[in-house]
């Protein structure tokens, strides 16, 4: 796919939503198809804006519903697509994401978390949508999830969502917080040839012999594009290699089952982790999103003070790093989680941490997330503990 | 409070799962259904819709599954029992909903009946890859009760459970069944009326004007007042505060509001003890526990019979209710045994909260299934066999290979011609 | 570009094999139902009007009619519950050379999906929606729909329907379409002339196709079979073009006004964002 010469070179001082839109249109997003909601409208705004340069197509849809099944049906036709959304437009999505996964749809949602569960405080930040990403549609399926926690990197990560919805064939969900979607801080668009650019792996042989779910080598079926003569089926039915709903237990199997190995299997080049000072570190804070802000400023405070802190941000959430979340487990004395809801990824640290570590969860829900004192305070308290208690541990301020 | 005559077909019938479920729901004081067809749920709603007038309950089809889960919301709030019946797409759609109701302490119940996913999946083939989803699904923190039957009997007998559970604490309670059990024809004794104890609803008693919807009770759980009650309810899915009223952004900085949002969980958790129900059964000296809820129980029973006849102690725990998830008992349990073996209709859900309360002191071995069928009890035999061998502390999940994946991927799939 | 294939004598085929996907037949329609003679319309159509094949796209939702893409052979989808229309705008407006076809029935176009439905027609979104109206639910085993006239039985109306149904041609005006048309399964000739017609025309175009469930909607309300289904078509079909919309209304077993009623000139939503483009591009490089 060729990029449009339309990308912004140089340093900008942008919001995370903003940041996000020239992301997509760097790695030759054009289509979008949205529903407004806050904290997610810039994105929709700022497409928009930016539509006629790049010669992209914008559709505010009648819902969210519909929004992500236009976007599916966009993809198909060839072109790199986005939604944008917050929570309760991402339940709205979580049929479809279903038929994304299952037509094996690349695509990017930004999800824009802001407090629930319901209709929640729409302008204040949250994070609470972070397993719903994971589990919120029905039937088994892997997602990749990504969460940035700078305007930057709502840049980076919308260029590598883009890259591994294209690599992995899957939806790949954008977890940004209306902390992160609404701050400006500076952003360097790097010049167009240093921008990587994962293109779509079509299938090249002749037309009659196209089955649309023959996997290859890579675990990868490939597309082609409707109009280009293939004549091809596909259905949201379980189906065998040519797309035709097969209904048995050993369709099931062969269909389903590679949907989750396709992710599993390289969950080491999806992972993306990002750890400071944590070779001699006794206490591990383990974040992702705005948190992770503050995370390192309590790293550095604690460090003052004699605590040996390391942190352990998490680029990627989903596929999680179980692996090394075991490893560290073994290393350290306790992970603390900050995360502005009421326990969510802490449950996973817990579960991956198989009772060698302490884990210590503190909430920053509904609060404001700048605080480092909250995060400071039970850095302190559990250093103090003796032993290992096998539940999670919250301490009260 | 005991069930009306009028609404419990006492008798013997030899039924199927769904009709049994939608029995359950009458003989529960069920006034209200909105629901949309969808199989393999379907029979259930028809069921309701065909013995609910003689009752003078009401049945509406509604334009789709996001009215229907409204639809009933709504009715809760008018003051009665409701339930909504769908499959995995259907309940997918009813997230955003869900949440709304969680977020109002609305009771309600929603059938479940599980099919093969992700997406249209195999409609009339069997699964139980909803279960994260009934715990995940929606936005934002919240809790949710989930019972899990194995038997036509048992969609009658939890139908009535869920209603009692939804009426106590104000929240919705899920019935994850499953095409299995939703379409197995077996006996079903439906009791009489006065041996069915129902729960009802804590309503306010207090003068009107001093009422708050969100104020709890020392139990947690606000009593309620119902539309038309002259308490001039202000009811939103905003994020509030006892009044019921909104909170800004402006009063979390200030800090001068609390909202009701850590309650919704805590009202759960802390009453988890007396929600929860299991089943076990020869867990005293296992060495192995075989966790399983809904139809894959029953397929269990053989697997561990043929694991005992090996000389292997094997105990069994059913999960009756699935979510709040039994934390404690599991802790309490890995630490006098090897492992766990957990088999699923999905390729692992259930199995990572195993893992989890496991906290590293027994192995966890999970036996996936795609959906579309149930585990042969081979699979669960050889899987308890090789967990009962495995002496080494294995610090990840054990995926069991089973033979259906054997015969697949490594003799190589056959395209039906 | 014919398509139809001509049949040499020791040649076993099918005249439309070129257009149907031979190896998933047999299909799951119910012997007497009108799906099929629907498929054989739209097939033909797809001949006589001569589109390139290689560009048309069928869209179709879940039920019985939502398995018309499965055995069409053109590049086809069958998508989720009510979301067909919804996902072929997303398809015409990704790929506006297309000419994109929904092809579904009552339950999934108007009831689940209509909002979609009255939001495409609204837009004008380039498409062809042939709605397949069997006044019920038929994959779920009969219930009730939003097109089941009053007083008929389902197995959700037990004691007869109570609420009114849809007039789908009426709705289709309203919003917007540039094309109604409502025909019978009867009419197999004329409802072929107007997908023709449809085809060919930009816009938002809606054919309802009246067809016979034999299988629940006759068998629950005791109607015969689906020969006698269409014998109550051939003896109460009444056409009249350019009928008022307004006047549509479907009762139980009451005459059914078939023909074609809306055709007019709408900018599409394509036209209109093109121009959009263009007149921001000039404006911001003056």
């Amino acid at each position: 796919m060729k990029t449009n010469s339309k990308i912004l070179t140089g340093t900008h001082n942008l919001s995370g939503n903003e940041a996000c839109v020239e992301g997509a249109i760097a790695v030759g997003c054009r289509f979008l198809s949205g529903y407004p909601i806050q904290p997610a409208i810039k994105i929709m705004q700022r497409f928009l804006s930016r539509a006629y340069k790049v010669d992209a197509t914008y559709v505010q849809m009648e819902d969210e519903i519909s929004a992500l099944a236009a976007l599916i049906g966009a993809v198909w036709t060839g072109k790199k697509g986005i939604t944008a959304t917050s929570g309760p437009g991402l339940s709205l999505m979580m049929e479809h994401i279903g038929l994304g996964v299952m037509l094996e749809t690349p695509c990017v949602i930004v999800d824009v978390q802001r407090v629930g569960p319901s209709i929640g405080i729409p302008d204040h930040p949250g994070q609470g949508d972070m397993m719903q990403a994971r589990w919120g549609s029905h039937g088994d399926y892997e997602i990749i999830a990504l969460s940035p926690s700078s305007p930057q990197e709502m840049f980076d990560f919308t260029i590598r969502a883009f890259n591994l919805s294209e690599r992995y064939r899957t939806p790949v969900a954008l977890m940004a917080d209306e902390y992160v979607a609404h701050i400006k801080e500076k952003v360097i668009i790097s010049p167009e040839k240093e921008i990587k650019i994962e293109p779509r792996r079509y299938y090249k042989g002749p037309k009659d012999k196209y089955l649309p779910f023959k996997r290859d080598k890579d675990f990868i079926p490939r597309m082609v594009d409707i109009g280009d003569g293939y004549k091809f089926h596909v259905t949201g039915l379980t189906h065998d290699d040519r797309g035709y709903p097969v209904m048995n237990e050993e369709c099931q199997e062969y269909n389903v089952h590679p949907l989750i190995w396709k992710i599993r299997n390289y969950v080491d080049d999806i992972i993306d982790i990002k750890e400071t000072k944590i070779d001699d570190a006794e206490i591990v804070i383990v974040s992702y999103g705005a948190p992770s802000r503050i995370a390192i400023k309590a790293m550095k405070e604690a460090r003052k003070l004699g605590i040996k802190v390391g942190s352990l941000k998490l680029n990627t959430v989903w596929p999680f790093p179980e692996k090394r979340i075991t490893e560290l487990a073994r290393k350290v004395k306790a992970f603390v989680v900050p995360e502005m809801n009421y326990g969510q990824i802490v449950l996973e640290v817990e579960r991956c941490s198989y009772g060698n570590a302490n884990v210590v969860f503190v909430s920053y829900a509904e609060k404001n997330v700048d605080n480092v004192d909250d995060l400071l305070s039970a850095i302190k308290q559990v250093i103090k503990e003796k032993e290992i208690k096998k539940e999670i541990i919250e301490y009260h301020t | 409070m005991k069930a009306e005559p009028k609404n419990v077909n006492t008798g013997i019938y030899y039924i199927d799962g769904d009709v049994a479920a939608g029995q359950g729901a009458l003989a529960a004081g069920c006034r209200f259904i909105g629901g949309y067809p969808i199989t393999p749920s379907t029979k259930a709603a028809e069921t309701f819709a065909e013995i609910a007038p003689k009752a003078g309950a009401v049945f509406i089809q509604m334009e789709d599954e996001l009215a229907s889960i409204a639809t009933i919301i709504g009715a809760s709030y008018a003051g009665v029992k409701t339930m909504t019946i769908t499959s995995g797409p259907g309940y997918s759609l009813m997230m955003e909903t869900i949440g709304f109701g969680a977020m109002l302490e609305a009771p309600f119940v929603i059938l479940n009946v599980q099919r093969g996913g992700p997406s249209t999946g195999s409609p009339t083939k069997t699964g139980q890859a909803d279960m994260m989803q009934a715990r995940w699904g929606s936005h934002g923190d919240y809790e949710i009760i989930a019972i899990a039957p194995e038997s036509p009997q048992e969609m009658f007998d939890y139908a009535i459970k869920a209603f009692n559970l939804a009426e106590k604490y104000r929240c919705p309670v899920m019935i994850m069944a499953d095409e299995c059990v939703g379409h197995m024809t077996e006996k079903v004794v439906i009791p009489k009326a006065d041996t069915i104890e129902l729960a009802t609803r804590k309503f306010y008693k207090g003068p009107k004007d001093k009422y708050l919807p969100f104020k709890p009770d020392k139990d947690l759980i606000p009593p309620m007042a119902k539309a038309g009650d002259g308490c001039n309810l202000y009811i939103t899915g905003d994020t509030h505060n006892e009044k019921g009223y909104p909170i800004s952004s402006q009063n979390l900085k200030t800090k001068t509001h609390k909202s009701t949002t850590r309650r919704l969980i805590d009202k759960i958790k802390l009453n988890a003890d007396k929600i929860i129900e299991l089943k076990e059964e020869g867990i005293e000296d296992a060495d192995i526990i075989v966790v399983s809820y809904g139809i894959s129980s029953r397929v269990a029973v053989k697997g561990i019979e043929l694991a005992r006849e090996k000389g292997i102690k094997v105990g069994s725990l059913r999960l009756i209710t699935v979510w709040p998830f039994p934390d404690k008992k599991i802790a309490e349990l890995a630490k006098n045994i090897k492992a766990f073996v957990i088999p699923e209709i999905n390729y692992g859900q259930v199995v990572f909260d195993v893992e989890r309360c496991a906290h590293g002191e027994a192995n966890v071995v999970l036996i996936p299934h795609g959906g579309a069928g149930v585990h042969h009890p081979e699979d669960i035999s050889d899987a308890i066999e090789y967990a009962d061998r495995e002496n080494k502390k294995i610090e990840k999940i054990i995926e069991w290979k089973t033979k259906l994946e054997k015969l697949i991927f490594e003799k190589g799939f056959k395209l039906k011609e | 570009m014919s398509t139809l294939k001509t049949i040499k004598s020791n040649e076993v085929a099918h005249p439309m094999e070129n257009l149907l996907r031979m190896d998933r037949i047999p299909h799951i329609w119910c012997p007497g139902c009108g799906i099929g003679t629907a498929v054989t319309a739209f097939a033909s159509a797809l001949d006589k009007s001569k589109v390139d094949l290689d560009k048309v796209c069928v869209v179709s939702g879940i039920g019985c009619t939502g398995r018309v893409a499965g055995y069409v052979k053109l590049d086809s989808f069958h998508t989720t519950h009510g979301r067909a229309i919804a996902f072929a705008t997303g398809i015409t407006l990704g790929n506006p050379d297309l000419k994109v076809v929904v092809f579904s029935g009552d339950g999934d176009l108007i009831s689940i999906g209509g909002n979609h439905f009255i939001h495409a027609a609204r837009r004008n979104v380039n498409m062809l929606v042939i709605c397949v109206n069997n006044f019920i639910y038929a994959m779920t085993g009969g219930q009730v729909a939003p097109t089941t006239p009053l007083a008929t039985y389902a197995t959700t109306s037990p004691f007869g329907c109570v609420e009114p149904p849809f007039n789908i041609p009426y709705i289709a005006d309203s919003s917007g379409a540039v094309y109604v048309a409502r025909w019978t399964a009867l009419h197999v000739r004329r409802l072929t002339n107007s997908i023709t017609e449809a085809l060919n025309k930009p816009g938002f175009s809606v054919i309802e196709v009246i067809s016979p469930c034999a299988m629940y909607y006759s068998r629950i309300n005791k109607l015969g079979d689906g020969l006698d289904m269409m014998k109550f078509y051939h003896d109460n079909s009444k056409i009249k073009h350019g009928e008022d919309t307004k006047n549509l209304d479907i009762g139980f077993q009451t005459p059914i006004t078939v023909g074609k009623f809306v055709d007019r000139e709408r900018p599409t939503y394509t036209e209109s964002y093109k121009k959009w483009l263009s007149d921001i591009k000039k404006e911001k490089t003056k």
